[in-house]
């Protein structure tokens, strides 16, 4: 039984824990910079060219859900956040907390979408750690990623060069990730319900590239969804937003979920989505290019930028008028 | 059926905004508006939701009314669960309640200070609680109308059932028809109409609505949730005032019967029995709640654990009374927006997700 489980001895740094990293880490991760598990990985960073750097931690419970884990989530949530600020993913860094008692058949299914994950993207898990707690002290696993990208040509984006006309894109349906997460954790079954989102935009935003000057603003709507980003784009300016509630894309699943928990879907977040804002030229030429990817194949135009200052509206389907407010408080636990 | 899009269809809703602009056109003759009050919290939000406000004639007001089951829950009720709290009874509440704000402090703060706050999106997390905690009480706080009574006295008889003896109820159920009762008695509330709840209309029955009709004459339509079932609702409403009717209308048949859910109706007679309660903002209504009957004040959490809910301190420059009544719009609160918001919230309207303020504060563009 002990064979099976997560050990505290896992993480004393004595033979059981070498014996994980072989087993687990080095037979899938052991080639290029971790090869011989040295302290620190040497990287071939190309001269003269701007690098980008993030980290994300990832909590998420259930460490399962309907279209992922957590570890094809920890390498999705770094490699996005590298792409939307228009950098190319290269490396990634793998840190685990795992608690005592934690089925070695999770832990391996999880480093398996983890490698998966990072060969669709193109990225290398270069560095790592492994630190194992007593039960109770965490939930499972705890994941942490770092993420680092070469920036590429062309791409100049920030709130500050969004302007009145601009058009707002999105990649596909939002908020199915965290309606999966939720209703898994809820036990709520749904027939053909809601399948997390969990997915790469790199390749979205480098079929853009040509485009790039016109691009303003790149963002993936993880945690607050939809509406926190746009309000983020906004806030303080002189513009605002004004969205059409029949061009909002969402899927029928995850409809039926939030309407079940009384959820906002502006607010739930997506992690394989992005949105851009970009000039009116070229959001038709975008859109095409989108619809032609499987990771974009749900794209729409979602609204325009407006000159009502500082503010993100949404007309109904009854032709009225409301705010989308960001979200307040705890909407929805750990789903990241 | 499309249950979702069916009733979020823009065509339609063209259309029936079309017709509610003509039959209100009819009604110039009436010198003011018409105001009607939609009873419940859940419509106060779809209506906020789907800006309808923003669409209605000129001549049409929609006025909210107290069916917000966490608003008109007094402050003393939110002071006792953290009470409960805080000599380590596990207390399970919907989340709604948690950033409420008590005389001196939420439940939120409470768990943050170390108390056990579970909540739980169905009554059943309670009995999960008891069930894994066999040495710790567990408390459910059992707030609402008709609507989530039913399901918790289900939760109460499984709990019975399977022989728990460590979980009990902190009681303060609102029943709907005497608080409608109250308002149209209330010289300073001029209501020409009831859009009525929903879900409380699915236990309790659009029949509940006659004695509105007979002794008052307001009309009364019972509507879903979704735009299209409001839109019709108000339109319903119209109708009946350009005739100079009122009638009970069941436009939520979908879900709505004449008798309501008889099943529920019956399981909440077996446990619980009618108690004068407590409204905020209304005060005290006879027999508008609904308490423990004495056979199963075992698990009645107050008896149990000798607490008695007392009156509290409320903020007495918070309007959450007058919104509740309908005699104010939460922007005339001078608190709205300003020291009264939903991160810092002063009065429940604010916070909860189906209270007045939140609704105008989150989603009214002007």
């Amino acid at each position: 039984m002990s064979e099976q489980t997560i050990q505290l001895g896992h993480g004393g740094g004595g033979l059981l824990s070498r014996d994980l990293i072989q087993r687990e880490i080095v037979s899938r991760f052991g080639d290029g910079a971790l090869k011989g598990l040295p302290d620190g990985a040497t990287l071939p960073v190309p001269a003269g060219r701007a690098m980008v750097f993030t980290t994300d931690s990832f909590v998420v419970q259930p460490l399962e859900f309907p279209g992922g884990n957590i570890g094809d989530l920890a390498v999705h949530g770094t490699v996005n956040d590298l792409a939307v600020c228009g950098a190319r993913p290269r490396w990634l860094s793998l840190a685990l907390i795992l608690e005592e008692g934690l089925a070695l058949t999770t832990l391996r299914r999880v480093l398996d979408s983890v490698k998966k994950a990072a060969d669709d993207c193109g990225v290398s898990v270069v560095t790592g750690d492994t630190k194992v707690v007593a039960h109770g002290q965490c939930d499972g696993m705890y994941v942490n990623t770092a993420g680092i990208g070469e920036l590429m040509d062309g791409f100049e984006l920030g709130v500050g060069r969004v302007a009145a006309g601009d058009h707002i894109l999105v990649s596909g349906p939002v908020g199915d990730h965290g309606m999966a997460v939720l209703a898994a954790r809820e036990g709520i079954r749904i027939t053909h319900g809601v399948t997390s989102d969990t997915g790469p935009v790199h390749r979205l935003v480098q079929g853009v590239r040509e485009w790039a000057p016109h691009i303003r603003f790149m963002r993936d709507p993880t945690r607050g969804g939809l509406a926190s980003v746009l309000n983020e784009v906004v806030e303080g300016q002189a513009t605002g937003i004004l969205l059409r509630e029949t061009d909002l894309p969402f899927s029928a699943g995850a409809k039926a979920a939030a309407e079940m928990l009384g959820v906002d879907l502006l607010q739930v977040a997506s992690e394989g989505r992005m949105i851009l804002v970009c000039a009116p030229p070229v959001s038709e030429a975008i859109l095409k290019v989108w619809r032609g990817m499987p990771e974009g194949r749900g794209a729409v135009k979602i609204g325009e930028v407006t000159a009502t200052k500082g503010r993100v509206i949404l007309e109904t389907i009854t032709g009225g008028r409301r705010l989308v407010d960001v979200p307040r408080g705890e909407l929805l636990p750990r789903i990241c | 059926m499309k249950y979702i899009d069916g009733f979020r269809d823009p065509v339609v809703a063209a259309g029936i905004r079309a017709r509610l602009d003509a039959v209100a056109a009819g009604l110039q003759a009436w010198n003011r508006p018409v105001n009607i009050m939609e009873v419940c919290g859940s419509h106060t939000m779809a209506i906020a939701r789907y800006g309808i406000r923003d669409i209605l004639p000129k001549n049409v007001t929609l006025i909210s009314g107290p069916g917000c089951p966490v608003c008109v829950t007094p402050t003393s009720y939110i002071d006792t669960a953290i009470t409960l709290a805080e000599r380590g009874v596990i207390v399970v509440s919907f989340g709604d309640m948690i950033a409420v704000p008590g005389s001196s402090s939420s439940l939120a703060g409470c768990r943050a200070r170390g108390g056990t706050v579970e909540i739980g999106y169905s009554p059943m997390r309670a009995i999960e609680l008891a069930e894994a905690h066999p040495d710790r009480e567990v408390v459910f706080l059992a707030i609402g109308f008709e609507t989530t009574t039913a399901p918790v006295v289900a939760m109460l008889e499984l709990a019975i059932r399977r022989g728990l003896r460590n979980l009990s109820l902190l009681t303060a159920f609102k029943l709907v028809p005497p608080a409608l009762t109250a308002l149209l008695s209330d010289p300073e509330i001029r209501i020409d109409a009831f859009l009525c709840p929903a879900h409380v209309s699915a236990i309790i029955g659009a029949d509940a609505y006659k004695p509105f009709v007979e002794t008052w004459k307001v009309p009364c339509v019972v509507a879903g949730f979704e735009p299209l079932d409001i839109l019709y609702g108000i339109l319903g409403i119209l109708e009946q005032a350009a005739c100079g009717e009122a009638a009970v209308a069941n436009l939520y048949a979908r879900v709505v019967t004449a008798q309501g859910n008889v099943h529920a109706q019956s399981l909440m007679a077996k446990y619980l029995e009618p108690v004068d309660a407590a409204w905020r903002g209304i005060g005290v209504i006879p027999a508008s709640g609904l308490g423990l009957r004495p056979e199963y004040a075992d698990y009645d959490a107050g008896r149990r654990h000798g607490v008695v809910v007392g009156l509290g301190a409320e903020n007495p420059a918070c309007a959450c009374g007058e919104v509740l009544k309908g005699k104010q719009r939460p922007p005339d609160c001078p608190l709205f927006g300003a020291a009264c918001t939903p991160d810092h919230p002063v009065g429940p309207c604010m916070v909860s997700s189906e209270g007045t303020c939140a609704a105008y504060f989150k989603y009214i563009v002007n």
